[in-house]
């Protein structure tokens, strides 16, 4: 079973690093180009105080689309993110306000919270060979109504828990370089990007990550225990779903439990964008979160250039068709 | 190519976006950050905004999220609204504790806060502009025991049970039946989040446990556009039906006498009313603390009347 990752081991990376390299530089030089544009059109656009608010309105959602990223690459779906997102948030609601504990732990019960229930999902998937996206759209369901049930239908306020808004809202940056106010929600979505992208490309999960989502079969047939893998894959996903559900109940100070339907595929689109194909196989975390920023980028930037709201709608469709058009393009002109 | 489509894409987008703006550097600029936008109430809040905008010759943008869910997205809408250096800026808060740090970050910029719709539980909002939701729940109360004669079953297909609306809609009406018509039972009280299929099979179900029914008021657009089906699906006679807002659905089944009457609030009021608040605060004038924009109670006798018709939505 060794051999398998050893013969596929040089193919596979120069395979990544090749594609990888040109959508991502593509997608920045989208992003730039975005910038730039806006900057142009309204002097109110390129301040520090607008920035930050881009990058914190990226946070949630670029920590879910790691996620999303992590279960595309395998061939996956997960159509849970978001409401396993407020799940979590719930999760620590109870920890720390219904049960009055202290903040190391409800941090802990999001994040494994995050992890189990992303593990029911893996096994839905590898275990009862469930398609993706039935098991996935169950599990958003389920995940919702518990959510629900769980906080009575109200939100879970975190008044009581020192410190909880610093999560999302504190900022360490700022501490040191007072002039750059950029909120630990912000660090915390890149440091969430670094540790995922090392696991995707240095280690062995990562490499089965790929592996599955370009020839699942061929993978099962050298004997790897293909199941395990996968189930791994999905728990790491939910786990990173606990931070986003960290980080916008911080940010919220309240676990919303009504919240998380439609992010999703916001989270989807922000991995399409980037580069990573619905296909399997292919995909980076940094194309990701570009994706997520060109996302955000746009929607502020049409906000603040006070486009009407039913047109900035149309603008993300049409960015969003256009992004993945231009890769495949380039893919077929190879 | 791709490089092509893309600068072309920016420059369309350019394009596009700074038309309205060269015209708002002049202008005086109050961005209404709602809570919702799709909905005809939205819309009807929208026209009256637009109509003060209109007369007192400023630049305003509306926009809300998508569903009453999305508390972050409206944040990031207000942060957005913010970048703009408004000169003021009129907010219906779906969530008052998530919105307290940049309604502050407002406070400090000396931009003044209006609330609308709802109340913002800060004292930042120097005014809030909205319908008194529990004494137009009484009225609704009084009208429903008009029609019954005083006596019998009634029962509430609410909204929801943790918003301000819902709360004060479905309190409004229990608390006068209790206080004034002691021959009045209320036999349930479900909710429907508002969802027209949802409260459909809410009300079938009320029938059916109790046939005996005089009455039932639903809390919202479609709270009561439910009722009606719900009655006419189960075929159920003499069943006395009050509503809430109006809307297409709502209107015919008013106009048509399967729905007694309904209340309306005043979207278009409470538009108006905020950006002429926003308007006056920025101007250092004074503004009153609580706006009432108003309410009525209409049924097919009077909502062609001018001042009735002129507050009804489609």
């Amino acid at each position: 079973m060794n051999t398998l990752a050893q013969v596929k081991k040089p193919s596979l990376l120069s395979h990544i690093v090749a594609t990888g390299t040109h959508q991502r530089l593509l997608a920045f030089a989208s992003l730039i180009l975005l910038l730039f544009g806006f900057s142009i059109a309204s002097p109110n656009f390129m301040q520090t105080s607008n920035m930050i608010a881009i990058l914190q309105a990226t946070s949630v959602n670029g920590v879910l689309a790691v996620a999303a990223t992590l279960v595309i690459i395998t061939g996956g779906i997960d159509l849970s993110v978001g409401t396993l997102m407020t799940f979590c948030a719930v999760m620590a609601g109870v920890v720390l306000t219904y049960a009055g504990m202290p903040l190391p732990f409800g941090v802990l019960a999001s994040i494994c919270m995050g992890a189990l229930a992303g593990l029911v999902s893996g096994s839905l998937v590898a275990k009862m060979k469930i398609p993706p996206f039935i098991a996935t759209l169950g599990m958003m369901l389920i995940l919702k109504g518990l959510s629900l049930v769980i906080s009575d239908t109200r939100p879970i306020y975190f008044n009581d828990t020192e410190g909880f808004d610093l999560i999302s809202r504190g900022s360490l940056i700022g501490e040191i370089f007072p002039s750059l106010p950029i909120p630990n929600g912000v660090l915390i979505l890149f440091l969430v990007a670094i540790i995922a992208s090392y696991i995707l490309n240095r280690t062995l999960l990562g490499r089965y990550t790929f592996a599955l989502g370009s020839n699942e079969e061929a993978v099962r047939l050298s004997g790897v225990n293909v199941d395990a893998w996968k189930m791994g894959i999905y728990a790491l996903a939910g786990g990173i779903c606990g931070i986003a559900g960290l980080l916008i109940a911080s940010r919220l100070n309240s676990a919303q439990p009504a919240l998380g339907l439609g992010y999703e595929l916001e989270a989807i689109a922000a991995v399409v964008i980037g580069g990573t194909s619905l296909a399997g196989g292919r995909g980076t975390i940094m194309g990701t979160i570009i994706g997520a920023l060109i996302m955000a980028v746009l929607i502020n930037g049409l906000r603040v250039l006070s486009v009407a709201q039913e047109w900035q709608t149309i603008v993300t469709g049409v960015i969003i068709i256009l992004a993945v058009y231009t890769d495949m393009m380039r893919k077929r002109k190879k | 190519m791709k490089i092509r489509t893309l600068i072309g894409l920016i420059a369309t987008t350019t394009l596009l976006a700074s038309g309205p703006m060269a015209l708002a550097t002049e202008k005086v600029y109050i961005p209404m950050i709602s809570k919702g936008f799709q909905h005809q109430f939205w819309q009807a809040v929208k026209a009256g905004a637009d109509k003060a905008a209109a007369e007192f010759d400023i630049e305003i943008t509306f926009e809300g999220p998508d569903n009453e869910t999305m508390v972050d997205r409206q944040i990031d809408m207000l942060a957005a609204a913010l970048a703009k250096k408004p000169t003021a800026l009129g907010f219906a808060a779906l969530d008052s504790q998530a919105a307290i740090p940049l309604l502050r970050q407002a406070k400090r910029a000396g931009i003044p806060v209006i609330a609308f719709d709802s109340g913002v539980e800060s004292s930042i909002p120097l005014s809030t502009a909205a319908t008194d939701n529990k004494a137009a729940a009484a009225l609704a109360a009084d009208k429903m025991a008009h029609h019954i004669g005083g006596k019998g079953q009634v029962a509430v297909v609410a909204h929801d049970q943790t918003s301000r609306t819902g709360i004060d809609r479905r309190d409004g009406f229990l608390e006068r039946i209790k206080s004034k018509y002691p021959e009045i039972r209320v036999v349930s009280v479900q909710y429907g989040g508002g969802d027209q299929l949802k409260s459909t099979e809410l009300t079938k179900a009320i029938l059916t446990a109790n046939p005996g029914l005089n009455g039932i008021f639903g809390t919202n657009e479609g709270s009561a556009v439910g009722v009606v089906n719900g009655v006419s699906e189960m075929g159920a006679k003499g069943v006395v039906i009050i509503g809430y807002d109006s809307g297409t659905a709502q209107k015919a089944a008013v106009r048509s006498g399967l729905m007694a009457g309904a209340i309306t609030q005043n979207p278009v009021g409470i538009g108006y009313e905020t950006v002429k608040a926003a308007l006056l605060a920025s101007q250092g004038k004074k503004v009153p603390t609580d706006i009432d924009t108003g309410f009525y109670y209409y049924d097919a006798s009077n909502m062609d009347n001018p001042e009735i018709a002129a507050v009804l939505y489609d």
